[in-house]
């Protein structure tokens, strides 16, 4: 059984972003890039499975600019077999995204596809379930616990109220959340054999799809800061404080 | 515009959350509610109450019954025929079936949205909320989740809405129900908390958190919520997470103990009214959002104040 993980490279989480100076977006030329961090968790769920013997081979595809060769070559180290570069120069939505992740689909039959819940520089959380909706198959989003057998996978899902146990048919999408499992760190002779693991290269144009975008970003602006607050001393005025507020009475 | 509001419900009433996505879907045009579940009319009517709601499509089945995306998706499809737009809460019922309905509709979704602008113009934050960015879609049907704290609750009253029920179309196999662990709990839901007492990692064990925050949180008649590294140090469930990744919450008192106040958490309380910081570290990144900051050790400051309010 083959797996399909898409992954994304983005501003990396412990790097505060900058609006541009025209406003036109974040920035991002020198600045530090890495997986997102859902999908570094999505890649070791699908690592995994194949370890247990479950499945037989994990691919990895990326749609984005050259530079997400380094990404799909991290995945790679952690123990992915190919990997797959769309390479596109404009901004793909997840819309997009999506389609081209169906074609793939389509030429590589998997029978699970494991994505991250929420790229974390658009905060969309879309991808996934727009997948499964071009490909009518069933959706586990934000796993916590995938249990394969057979036909069939079991999972259980972060949801409002608590959590969620679902039952899919295979082929199926899942979304990995963050307590599914603790991603691996590459080891540098896994690092040194990831370099030559099979990574093909692809132009999204090739695949006759429409990806032009449909939103247009007009303007990113900083939020609104919040005005400085005070320090207390002590308990006593602490309590004061949230009396006058009439936070406690 | 006619919008089409996913009902977010329990079976037996209407989320809060539904009515901030009614109040978000007024502002595009006429309120229509989809209700999708079993045994659904007591809901049904009661979302018929709602102020401003038009009119709301009841979808009463077995195959409903647990709201699976994948059984309840073409049912949206097939009514967005009639509909310019889909609203949906953003919360994980929400961004599980809206997306599906959108890649269905050949639309790009607008995820969680903070304010509509015009009918094609929205804001919303990207970055865990470190920017924000105002998106004009060009497609002809919107599909849009909202933010929840970003919107005012429409009144529970006042609506009189009729409901009309529509076809079904049944079980498509792919996907059955097993079971859900829903924490029982008397406290009021983070999401719609008027207090929150959240602790984080320096509470140490499930049991210290136990003993310094519900306490805390009983007297002030609190929500609890945690940060990411409590909910994986297994303190408290993973419906306690409060962040880009967690839930959104807005409270007018939300109380952070223990907490370093990384982006990531701060993306999810940063709108609340006011913040209160309890951390040993002067320069924690918390105490840059708070309003009242004590610096000190909570497992003295937590007792004492609890004790002292
Ligand atoms: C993809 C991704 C998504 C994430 N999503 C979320 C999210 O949704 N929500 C979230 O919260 N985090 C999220 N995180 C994690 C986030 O980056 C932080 O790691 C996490 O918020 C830290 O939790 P903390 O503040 O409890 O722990 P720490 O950062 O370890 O902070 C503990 C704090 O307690 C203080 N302290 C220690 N002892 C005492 C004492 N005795 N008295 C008083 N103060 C004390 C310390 O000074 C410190 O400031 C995410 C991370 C990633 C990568
Ligand atoms: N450009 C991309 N290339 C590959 N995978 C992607 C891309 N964008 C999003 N994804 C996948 O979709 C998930 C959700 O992303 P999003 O819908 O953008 O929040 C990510 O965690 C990835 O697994």
């Amino acid at each position: 059984m083959k797996m399909l993980v898409p992954i994304k490279r983005v501003l990396d989480y412990n790097v505060k972003p900058r609006i541009k100076a025209d406003g036109a977006g974040v920035e991002l030329t020198n600045v530090k890039m890495s997986m997102n961090p859902f999908d570094e968790i999505a890649v070791e769920e699908a690592i995994r499975l194949k370890e247990k013997g479950l499945a037989t081979e994990v691919v990895v595809v990326s749609v984005g600019e050259v530079k997400a060769q380094e990404t799909l070559r991290t995945a790679l180290a952690m123990g992915a077999d190919r990997a797959i570069l769309v390479t596109s120069d404009r901004k793909v939505e997840p819309l997009g995204v999506a389609k081209v992740l169906r074609a793939i689909v389509d030429e590589e039959q998997p029978q699970l596809v494991i994505l991250g819940k929420q790229a974390i520089d658009d905060d969309n959380s879309q991808t996934g379930q727009m997948l499964a909706g071009l490909l009518g198959w069933g959706q586990a989003t934000s796993a916590s616990h995938v249990e394969l057998a057979g036909d069939c996978v079991t999972v259980t899902r972060e949801i409002d109220g608590g959590l969620e146990t679902d039952r899919y048919c295979l082929p199926a999408i899942i979304t990995a959340d963050l307590r599914l499992n603790e991603p691996r760190y590459a080891s540098l002779p896994n690092i040194m054999k990831a370099k030559s693991k099979p990574l093909a290269q692809r132009s999204a144009d090739d695949f006759g799809l429409d990806l032009s975008p449909r939103l247009e970003t007009l303007r990113v602006v900083e939020p609104p800061a919040r005005a400085s607050g005070v320090k207390v001393a002590d308990v006593d005025e602490l309590v004061m404080k949230l009396h006058a507020m009439g936070v406690a009475k | 515009m006619k919008t089409l509001v996913w009902v977010e419900h329990d079976g037996n009433s209407v989320k809060d959350a539904t009515l901030s996505a009614v109040t978000a879907a007024s502002k595009l045009g006429d309120v229509h509610l989809l209700l999708v579940g079993q045994d659904v009319q007591g809901v049904a009517q009661e979302a018929a109450g709602i102020f401003g709601v038009d009119k709301v499509h009841m979808a009463d089945d077995a195959a409903y019954a647990h709201q699976l995306v994948e059984n309840v998706a073409p049912l949206v499809v097939q009514l967005m025929a009639s509909h310019d737009a889909f609203v949906a809460p953003a919360t994980t019922g929400g961004k599980a079936i809206a997306p599906r309905v959108a890649a269905l509709l050949d639309v790009m979704q607008i995820s969680d949205i903070l304010s509509v602008e015009a009918q094609d113009t929205f804001t919303r934050p990207i970055y865990a909320g470190n920017a924000i960015a105002t998106v004009r879609s060009s497609d002809v049907k919107k599909v849009v989740t909202v933010r929840t704290t970003a919107f005012e609750k429409a009144p529970r009253e006042g609506g009189s809405g009729a409901v009309e029920a529509v076809p079904t179309s049944g079980d498509k196999g792919l996907s059955s129900f097993i079971g859900q662990e829903i924490a029982a709990s008397n406290r009021p839901e983070l999401t719609s908390a008027r207090v929150i007492v959240a602790g984080g990692r320096a509470l140490g064990s499930g049991e210290k958190f136990a003993e310094l925050i519900e306490p805390l949180a009983d007297r002030l008649g609190a929500g609890v919520g945690a940060s990411r590294a409590a909910v994986d140090a297994g303190y408290v469930p993973n419906d306690s997470q409060v962040g880009q990744t967690g839930k959104i919450v807005a409270p007018e008192v939300y109380v952070a103990v223990g907490i370093s106040g990384a982006i990531q958490h701060l993306a999810g309380m940063k709108d609340s009214k006011i913040i209160v910081a309890i951390n040993k570290d002067e320069d924690a990144p918390i105490f840059q959002v708070a309003d009242l900051g004590l610096v000190g050790d909570l497992f003295e400051i937590v007792p004492e104040l609890t004790r002292k309010l």
